[in-house]
């Protein structure tokens, strides 16, 4: 088991009190997997992808542990934190373009990174030629600067950066959101590929877009205002969803080959809850069709059929 | 600022009764404003010495400039500020020079501010030509040896006044203004709500006044406290090599008689030290005043 | 109704202005009553530019554009403008920047009603908006009277809706309404534009997605590099690509059912036949060839 979650909460605090952005999360990954953690804006999957790596300085800790490998990881502890970034867990943020410094030419970047995390450049310049090259790009954007480079080349400068010590576990939030559908699907099969040659353990790919991450991922997990919805292999999401979140949610997506003259759609009315103060119980109830007394307590994450986690008390 | 404002929870919670932005953005700027020591400080001071400019004055019953007393007397308790060599009151001088003071700096930095928050705006909201054209004419105005030009126009004119200073100074400081309010004004100018406003059949001068400028008040507060100061500075300079107001009192006068009179060298320090320290006081309270307003409207140099 | 012919955008850029971007190059196409037309295409393709020229922000660097006949790129002065922009409205992508966040949202409503209608009473008014707000399906409680940031995206997009509604506009342009808001809610918005279009609105529909593109058009615009790629009825363009570039977006786009090794291997099955690709006489030009009825193929880019 490469990484196991348990309870976990995180909350940010602001002026009004906290908002409950992650109310207690469990779930298991195992070696090997990638898992893609979908949702609307708001439902705590950016905040889950944070807090596994670096919490920022309104992210509190509120409860919960993280274990990495066996080994219990200090996610509260900023500094106890330091010597597992880049090498044991290591994350491709959302927008690669600000996280490259503009004054600085590539190469000089990774190398100053490798020193930085006590790696000497000179041992590994020629896996990051390698990988580059598997990457698709050129080993001559090392001697360029980050301006001169495309969004989608940026995007995988940052992603072989970011994989270089070969941690075990890889977060990538939001990576192809800016790109072009093309790039998009060029970002998506290489972080497949580094999977396949075992430069990272497994991932976390946290995005919006479902119809993506069932193209790569090998589990999706659906979170919902702060909880776990359910957690199943990727077709089981797409073609047999449980829960009544999931189910609505696939069946809103329009796909090339629908039109509106072979039927309507249907969004989910209504809007996700406020977590400044959540409500009790299932936070799906209030948009639910199928919601029920029971659903003021909250229903339980459960294994329904092997692999496939859904918390509704209507599929227990 | 992305994930949590794009949180419903954090942004927006559904649930109970929500107060409008204007409390809301209120009671927030004021939450960091009361706990700012610099804006507090900065404001402390200059609202004493600015009450102290404005009714001073009633509580002197002499024109500054009469000769009252005993000559080159120090501080005392008849005249708190003591007296220069001529037996004028220092404190009556102070108290109406800090009133001219004032005066100047709200005029010059108006006339400075009028004029450059008009070109700004115009300059970045239309851009093209018309951005061309002023822009090259705030450079030239910028590259001015602004201080030469007020030398020569001020020895030319033969009656000078407050009012009459403050047109020129105001004349020659507005450009960098104007280029921090285009800058401004040009990012908001690409914002939607603007091309909106302009698909609703708006006239240009309205999308300036109620689209634009009220977006960017904090930034045109503070650019006005720096042109006030900026004014105070250039009349202080120009008063002290004697190109002040004809029959007036302002602290850089002042300095100019107590340096003419050879204060220093006979030691009458309390002849200059007032106005020295008042322009200090004048205008390093609003610089700092400045930082804190910046660091109350600015999220990102809040301390939390 | 609208008509774009020989349309170019050439923007200066550069030092000195010396360089030239050609954002759109030689585009020509309609947008009939009651129809929706999609353009679609990647980041710099000039989907936006073309957008924003109907609208009358920008303005083209050569070609007409005709609305009813009228080339818009002649109006001349605030009235005449005033008067277009009473048929035509546009909506933008991003909901939370076309609201002013310090005025309230209905503020929107209040600025049409003020340079359109200021002699109408406040009882008629405040019916038209009620109307208005309950055709885009919104709850008029939940939503007038709130400040924009108290709002969803959703919500504030439906109500930049229930605007153009205001003004029965002819042609919305609605530029990337969608890409900002959530899976759940998008969809109720793609069919509120579908019932626009069967109310008689004209709507030219800007996306980079492929899938919501097909969802609500009548007629489909593929365009690479502000020239057109491909132009023809949604389902043909869909379902027998002809452009090699169309070719390979759909085979790009992530599908719900079929996964990207799916479709290659179909692809290898089936290999679609090349059609004859038109050629520009010179690198401002980009003719259209018609390969089947009202379906059109352009050139090829490299």
């Amino acid at each position: 088991m490469t990484l196991r979650v348990n309870d976990l909460k995180v909350y940010y605090q602001t002026l009004r009190g906290d908002v409950h952005a992650l109310d207690g999360v469990t779930f298991d990954l195992a070696d090997g997997e990638i898992m893609g953690l979908a949702g609307e804006s708001g439902c705590g999957k950016t905040t889950l992808g944070k807090s596994l790596i670096r919490l920022d300085s309104r992210m509190r800790h509120v409860g919960g542990t993280v274990e990495l490998d066996g080994k219990d990881v200090p996610i509260g502890d900023d500094r106890a934190m330091v010597p597992l970034r880049y090498h044991e867990i290591s994350l491709i943020p959302q927008y690669a373009m600000s996280a490259l410094n503009p004054t600085r030419k590539i190469g000089r970047m990774i190398n100053d990174l490798l020193r930085a995390r006590g790696v000497r450049p000179a041992d590994i310049a020629d896996e990051l030629r390698r990988r580059l090259e598997l990457v698709g790009l050129d080993t001559d954007v090392l001697d360029r600067f980050p301006i001169e480079l495309s969004g989608g080349m940026k995007q995988r400068v940052v992603m072989v950066m970011s994989t270089l010590l070969n941690p075990s576990l890889l977060i990538a939030d939001e990576v192809t959101s800016a790109l072009d559908v093309s790039t998009q699907r060029a970002v998506a099969e290489s972080l497949v590929e580094f999977r396949d040659r075992e430069y990272i353990k497994s991932m976390v790919f946290v995005t919006h877009d479902i119809s993506l991450v069932y193209q790569m991922a090998d589990t999706i997990m659906v979170m919902y205002a702060g909880h776990i919805v359910e957690k199943a292999p990727a077709s089981t999401i797409i073609n047999a969803p449980r829960h009544p979140y999931t189910q609505m949610l696939i069946s809103a997506l329009p796909e090339v080959g629908t039109t509106t003259e072979q039927g309507r759609l249907e969004g989910i009315p209504g809007t996700p809850p406020g977590l400044l103060n959540p409500p009790t119980g299932c936070r799906f109830k209030e948009r639910c069709p199928l919601a029920f007394e029971k659903c003021n307590e909250r229903p339980p994450l459960v294994e329904i059929e092997p692999g496939h986690l859904a918390a509704c008390w209507k599929t227990g | 600022m992305s994930e949590i404002a794009g949180a419903p929870g954090a942004a927006d919670p559904a649930g109970g009764p929500e107060p409008t932005t204007t409390e809301r953005k209120t009671s927030e700027v004021l939450h960091f404003a009361v706990r700012n020591p610099k804006l507090l400080i900065g404001l402390g001071i200059v609202l004493s010495l600015l009450l102290l400019g404005i009714f001073g004055p009633f509580f002197i019953d002499q024109d500054p400039n009469e000769y009252v007393g005993p000559k080159s007397q120090p501080p005392n308790g008849e005249y708190w500020f003591g007296t220069t060599s001529f037996g004028q009151d220092v404190w009556a001088q102070f108290v109406y020079g800090l009133r001219s003071t004032f005066l100047i700096g709200a005029f010059g930095g108006g006339v400075a501010f009028v004029i450059g928050t008009t070109v700004g705006f115009v300059a970045g909201y239309k851009g093209g030509i018309v951005d061309e054209i002023l822009n090259m004419l705030t450079n030239v105005v910028l590259v001015l040896p602004a201080l030469v030009v007020l030398i020569v126009i001020t020895a030319y004119l033969e009656v000078r006044g407050v009012f009459i200073q403050g047109v020129f100074i105001g004349l020659t400081s507005w450009p960098w203004a104007a280029r921090a309010v285009r800058s401004q004004a040009l990012s908001l100018a690409t914002r939607d709500y603007v091309d909106l406003a302009r698909l609703s059949g708006r006239r240009t001068w309205r999308i300036i006044t109620t689209e634009i400028a009220p977006n960017m008040s904090s930034y045109l507060v503070m650019s006005f406290i720096l042109l006030f100061g900026g004014s105070i500075l250039i009349a202080a300079g120009l008063d002290f090599i004697g190109l002040g107001p004809s029959n007036g009192v302002s602290l850089g006068l002042m300095l100019e008689s107590a340096m003419k009179w050879s204060s220093l060298y006979l030691g009458m320090w309390w002849w200059f030290i007032p106005p020295g320290l008042g322009i200090t006081m004048i205008v390093g309270s609003l610089y700092i005043l400045n930082v804190g307003l910046d660091e109350v409207f600015n999220p990102k140099l809040r301390e939390l | 109704m609208l008509e774009l012919s020989h349309v170019h955008k050439v923007y200066r850029v550069g030092a000195f202005g010396g360089g030239r971007l050609r954002a759109v190059r030689d585009v020509s196409l309609k947008v009939e009553a009651g129809e929706v037309v999609s353009l679609i295409g990647e980041s710099g393709s000039g989907k936006s530019t073309i957008g924003k020229m109907v609208l009358g922000l920008f303005r083209p660097t050569s070609g007409t554009i005709a609305f009813d006949g009228t080339d818009i790129t002649t109006i001349r002065g605030h009235n005449a403008r005033k008067a277009y922009y009473r048929r035509v409205q546009g909506v933008f992508q991003d909901p939370f920047s076309s609201f002013n966040p310090i005025f309230k949202a209905d503020r929107v409503f209040e600025m049409i009603r003020s340079s359109y209608f200021p002699g109408i009473s406040d009882a008629d008014w405040r019916e038209r908006v009620l109307k208005a707000v309950g055709t885009v399906r919104l709850d008029p409680e939940n939503v007038l009277g709130k400040y924009p940031h108290q709002l969803s995206g959703g919500q504030l997009q439906r109500l930049l809706i229930a605007r153009a509604l205001l003004l029965d506009v002819d042609l919305l342009v609605a530029d990337e309404v969608i890409s900002m808001l959530d899976a759940s809610t998008r969809i109720d918005v793609l069919n509120l534009l579908a019932d626009l279009k069967e109310r008689g609105m004209a709507i030219l529909f800007v996306t980079h997605d492929l899938s919501l593109g097909n969802y609500v058009s009548d007629r489909s615009v593929i365009l690479r590099k502000g020239a057109i790629a491909e132009m023809g009825p949604t389902v043909r363009v869909f379902e027998n690509p002809l452009h090699p570039y169309s070719r390979h977006l759909l085979s790009c786009v992530p599908q719900l059912h079929r996964t990207w090794a799916e479709v290659d291997a179909e692809l290898e099955a089936n290999p679609p036949e090349d059609v004859e690709l038109p050629v520009a006489s010179d690198d401002v030009s980009a003719p259209l060839l018609e390969a089947e009825e009202g379906h059109f193929v352009g050139i090829d880019q490299g």
